[in-house]
């Protein structure tokens, strides 16, 4: 289990990123609706971990966070890549308990 | 085997002709007198503007063997051979003369007189210049133009460019009397004589004389003109002192019969040169249809001259003028419509069939705009409501019509590519049909079939707003709206995105609404933006210090380069005078910064849709040619519009002289310093589609010129679309560089106080972003890598050396195929 943050850090439709144990990262976002979604951090386009930084919002109804470096979207439910259907990224568990954002 | 073709003229038809036939089979040798490249010479007059040939220049031909400064001297047609001036003998097979036309020189005594000039090519405009210079007339010189015609005028034009006020003097009643009649020039005459132009009418020069350092030219009217320089402008002829032995026509010019073909059938005359079945032409567009039909029946084709269309269309001395079909009503019974409104300044008369049925031609004086519908519908049925005074011009035009004479391609032409999907915009037709590519005019007839086809130019942002990106900012400006969500929720729909947040964040913050990273403004930003540096490809960022103008003091240097060596960043002069230090995390953005705000710096705006940089020469602080304080000027510029959030990049540069070493022509503004002041020239672009300014305003005081830049910054923050640069922008705006002058140099539309107000409210709100992050903690905590880890540094970063410096280890891409 990892502790990300007081929730209260977190602001809607943006990302923070978080360092696990073994080394890799996570992103993780809250929708304006208020949902919480957490996905790897890398770029799988790029391979620069930045996918926090990525601007939320939405294609067709579906959330999703768009690359900053060359900008394809990724759907925050599901980490499918939506502009390259063969590419996704991982999607992790994400909570909140007691006012603090985890990853179990 | 390859056959040869042998071009005798490298003027614009003769260019024109080669370009056709480049990538044929046919090797092509070019013979041009003029030790110069082939050059626009209908924008002769614009010349003055710049002095630069290079500005007038065409598309440098490619495959062909191009002999400049070479005159051909004799053709032997028995051995099919041209003799060049050095001797050299070209053997063809066919051979073009594109010969042009001499100006025509009345017999006036003193004509040869040093001080008299004829205009006709850039050195004969640089000879002239060279009197005006050599004038010790105290004030403004002046001078005489021969020749009233449309030729007459452009020559006064030029004149008035090197500060001469010009006497016109026309044998004629009228100006310009072969295409506009006494009624549109008693209008024309009016208008010119605002400018500093004097015109004699129904006169001549009866002799020129010399006295002392000046001329004085009698008229025979009785006048006498005290004079510095005298311009001949009276009227060009076929140029056919290269004797082939070949038959004239009955006014001049190599006689070629419609296929251009002479009665050698190896040789053909093309332009001004040529008596197309006895009759020549002294406009580009016929001689560019005879390059058509010399080189279609080259390529084995059979195509001959539809006969031209003397219809003109332009700007003399910023008055427009229009000129077609039957434009002196010479038509038997042929009735006349006249419309002259001398408060407005505008003249028009059409000419009608004695039935009132058929549009015969007509001319427009002062506002010509009118001129694209009407000219195609030459020889057509006249639809009634134009026959009413302030008649509508909006009229359906007959399939077969002529849209673009320049092309010559018809309404059908155009309508078939729009409907079988080819064509799309006006980039598209002009691609496909070569429609618009020539003089330009009929470009907004182009928008309106594609509209009238039911081509929808969407203008939809994206998929959350239907409207374009001026009509939110118009929505903005107008609700006051101040946060994305509520703009989204009242007029659009879902929750945004990467296209539509950044374009509105944008807005926001070209309407003053308080730091970009603002609590309900940093979600929508770039991360460029968000992070207020330059994301590079492994997920650091580059800073890049402001430096206005590229001015910079040995201590500020220092602290740029102590900078990079702490912080271990890779260090690269960029294009636009800074200064660029790579390799930043989101945890170090903020320290560096620290340094250099406590040094006196800000960064700067190296990202994002804002000004960039101001580039400046040293101009007249050091250097010897310098006119004006460049640098002083770009400082200026560059702290006034720092930070203004734009629908594109903004780039801009000063010159101190119009040597042009700051490149200002390629920046969206630029200023070249002249003797009296600045001109300011705007559209420029370089990168992936290259477009020199236009020259929108000459010869202003600082103060004008920073007003003017302020109106047309905010007219194009306003207006424009979501990432087009201004070039785009001028290139697509209705009524284009003429418009836009209108707009924000004569306030036409009675917006420049709030243009100018915003510009206000910009330059006093402004504060440096970088400064307002470090002082405000809650934004500073969005500079980490790790939420969780604060201080860590991201593990996928490493670097390697290169040349000295630390460069980025490539992140195992391409992990994945694209």
């Amino acid at each position: 289990m990892t502790v990300v943050c007081d929730f209260e850090v977190l602001r809607p439709e943006q990302g923070v990123a978080a360092l696990l144990p073994d080394g890799s990262q996570v992103a993780v976002f809250l929708t304006a609706d208020g949902s919480l979604h957490a996905l790897d951090n890398i770029d799988p386009f790029s391979g620069a971990a930045v996918l926090s930084r990525g601007i939320v919002g939405d294609r067709g109804g579906v959330p999703v966070v768009v690359s900053p470096v060359y900008k394809q979207a990724f759907e925050l439910a599901t980490g499918k890549c939506l502009d390259e259907p063969s590419v996704s990224v991982a999607v992790h568990q994400v909570r909140v308990r007691d006012g603090v954002v985890e990853l179990p | 085997m390859t056959q040869t073709l042998v071009v005798i003229g490298n003027g614009m038809v003769g260019h024109r002709l080669v370009e056709i036939l480049r990538d044929s089979s046919w090797r092509i040798v070019v013979f041009g007198e003029e030790s110069r490249p082939a050059y626009d010479r209908v924008a002769l007059s614009s010349y003055v503007d710049t002095w630069s040939s290079a500005d007038l220049e065409l598309t440098p031909l490619t495959g062909c063997e191009l002999r400049l400064g070479e005159k051909a001297v004799s053709v032997d047609r028995e051995r099919r051979v041209v003799v060049g001036a050095s001797g050299v003998e070209v053997e063809y097979d066919a051979l073009v003369l594109a010969t042009g036309s001499v100006p025509f020189v009345p017999p006036v005594p003193g004509r040869d007189l040093p001080g008299c000039h004829v205009y006709r090519t850039i050195d004969d405009l640089d000879e002239i210049r060279a009197t005006v210079q050599a004038a010790d007339r105290p004030g403004r010189h002046s001078g005489m133009v021969l020749g009233g015609g449309l030729l007459g005028l452009e020559a006064a034009n030029a004149l008035r460019g090197m500060g001469v006020s010009p006497h016109v003097v026309e044998l004629a009643p009228r100006l310009m009397p072969i295409q506009v009649d006494e009624g549109g020039a008693g209008l024309l005459k009016r208008l010119v004589e605002k400018l500093d132009l004097t015109v004699h009418t129904g006169t001549s020069a009866s002799s020129i004389e010399r006295d002392g350092s000046r001329l004085i030219a009698k008229l025979a009217n009785g006048l006498e003109l005290d004079l510095d320089v005298v311009v001949f402008s009276a009227g060009i002829r076929p140029r056919t002192d290269l004797d082939l032995g070949l038959e004239l026509g009955p006014r001049g010019g190599y006689l070629v019969d419609s296929a251009c073909r002479t009665a050698d059938p190896r040789v053909f005359a093309i332009g001004e040169c040529a008596a197309v079945e006895g009759v020549a032409y002294g406009l580009v567009a016929p001689g560019y249809a005879m390059a058509e039909v010399v080189a279609d029946q080259l390529s084995g084709g059979t195509r001959v001259f539809p006969g031209a269309d003397v219809s003109t269309k332009l700007k003399l001395l910023g008055v427009d003028v229009a000129s077609f079909g039957d434009a002196h009503a010479v038509t038997e019974g042929a009735l006349e419509v006249v419309v002259n409104n001398a408060v407005a300044g505008t003249y028009s008369k059409l000419v009608v069939s004695d039935d009132a049925r058929t549009l015969l031609g007509g001319v427009l004086v002062g506002d010509a705009s009118a001129y694209p519908s009407l000219r195609p519908l030459v020889g057509k049925e006249v639809p009634a409501a134009l026959l009413q005074p302030g008649g509508a011009v909006d009229v359906e035009m007959p399939a077969d019509a002529q849209v673009c004479s320049c092309h010559a391609v018809t309404k059908q032409t155009i309508t078939d590519a729009i409907q079988s999907g080819v064509a799309c915009d006006v980039a598209e037709l002009k691609a496909c049909t070569k429609a618009g590519t020539g003089c330009g005019s009929c470009v907004p007839m182009l928008k309106k079939l594609l509209t009238d086809c039911g081509v929808e130019q969407s203008k939809a942002l994206c998929e959350h707003f239907t409207y374009s990106r001026a009509e939110l900012f118009e929505i903005v400006r107008a609700t006051r709206i101040t946060t994305f969500s509520a703009l989204v929720e009242k007029h659009g729909t879902g929750r945004g995105c990467d296209i539509c947040k950044p374009a509105v964040a944008s807005i926001l913050a070209s309407l003053n609404n308080g730091h970009i990273l603002g609590e309900a403004q940093a979600s929508l930003q770039d991360t460029n933006d968000r992070f207020l540096a330059n994301l590079q490809r492994n997920g650091t960022y580059s800073v890049v210090p402001r430096i206005p103008g590229g001015e910079i003091t040995p201590e500020k240097l220092i602290v740029i380069g102590e900078v990079a060596r702490d912080f271990g960043l890779y260090t690269k002069i960029t294009g636009g005078q800074r200064i660029d230090l790579f390799g930043a995390t989101v945890d170090q953005l903020p320290q560096i910064w620290r340094r250099l705000v406590d040094a006196g710096f800000e960064s700067g705006h190296a990202y994002g849709k804002a000004l960039r940089t101001v580039k400046s020469c040293v101009g007249t602080t050091w250097c010897r040619y310098g006119v004006q304080d460049s640098v002083g000027l770009a400082i200026e510029l560059e702290l006034r519009y720092r930070g203004l959030r734009s629908p594109h990049k903004l780039k801009s540069a000063v010159s101190g002289c119009a040597r042009e070493c700051a490149e200002a022509r390629g920046k969206d503004f630029g200023v070249i310093a002249t003797e009296n002041g600045w001109n300011l020239y705007v559209g420029g672009n370089g990168g992936f589609t290259p477009r020199h300014a236009d020259l929108l305003v000459s010869d202003v005081d600082t103060e004008t010129l920073i007003k003017i830049i302020d109106r047309f910054l905010m007219f194009y923050i306003r207006t424009a679309d979501r990432l087009q640069r201004t070039s785009a922008w001028l290139e697509g705006l209705d009524g284009g560089l003429d418009h836009l002058r209108e707009v924000v140099v004569d306030d036409k539309l009675g917006i420049c106080d709030e243009l100018e107000a915003a510009m206000a409210a910009h330059v006093s709100d402004y504060a440096d972003e970088w400064r307002g992050v470090l002082e405000d903690p809650a934004k500073l905590a969005r500079f980490t890598s790790f939420v969780n880890a604060p201080g860590t540094p991201d593990p996928t970063i490493s670097f390697r050396a290169e040349r000295g410096q630390r460069v980025p280890v490539q992140l195992g891409i391409p992990e994945v195929v694209r």
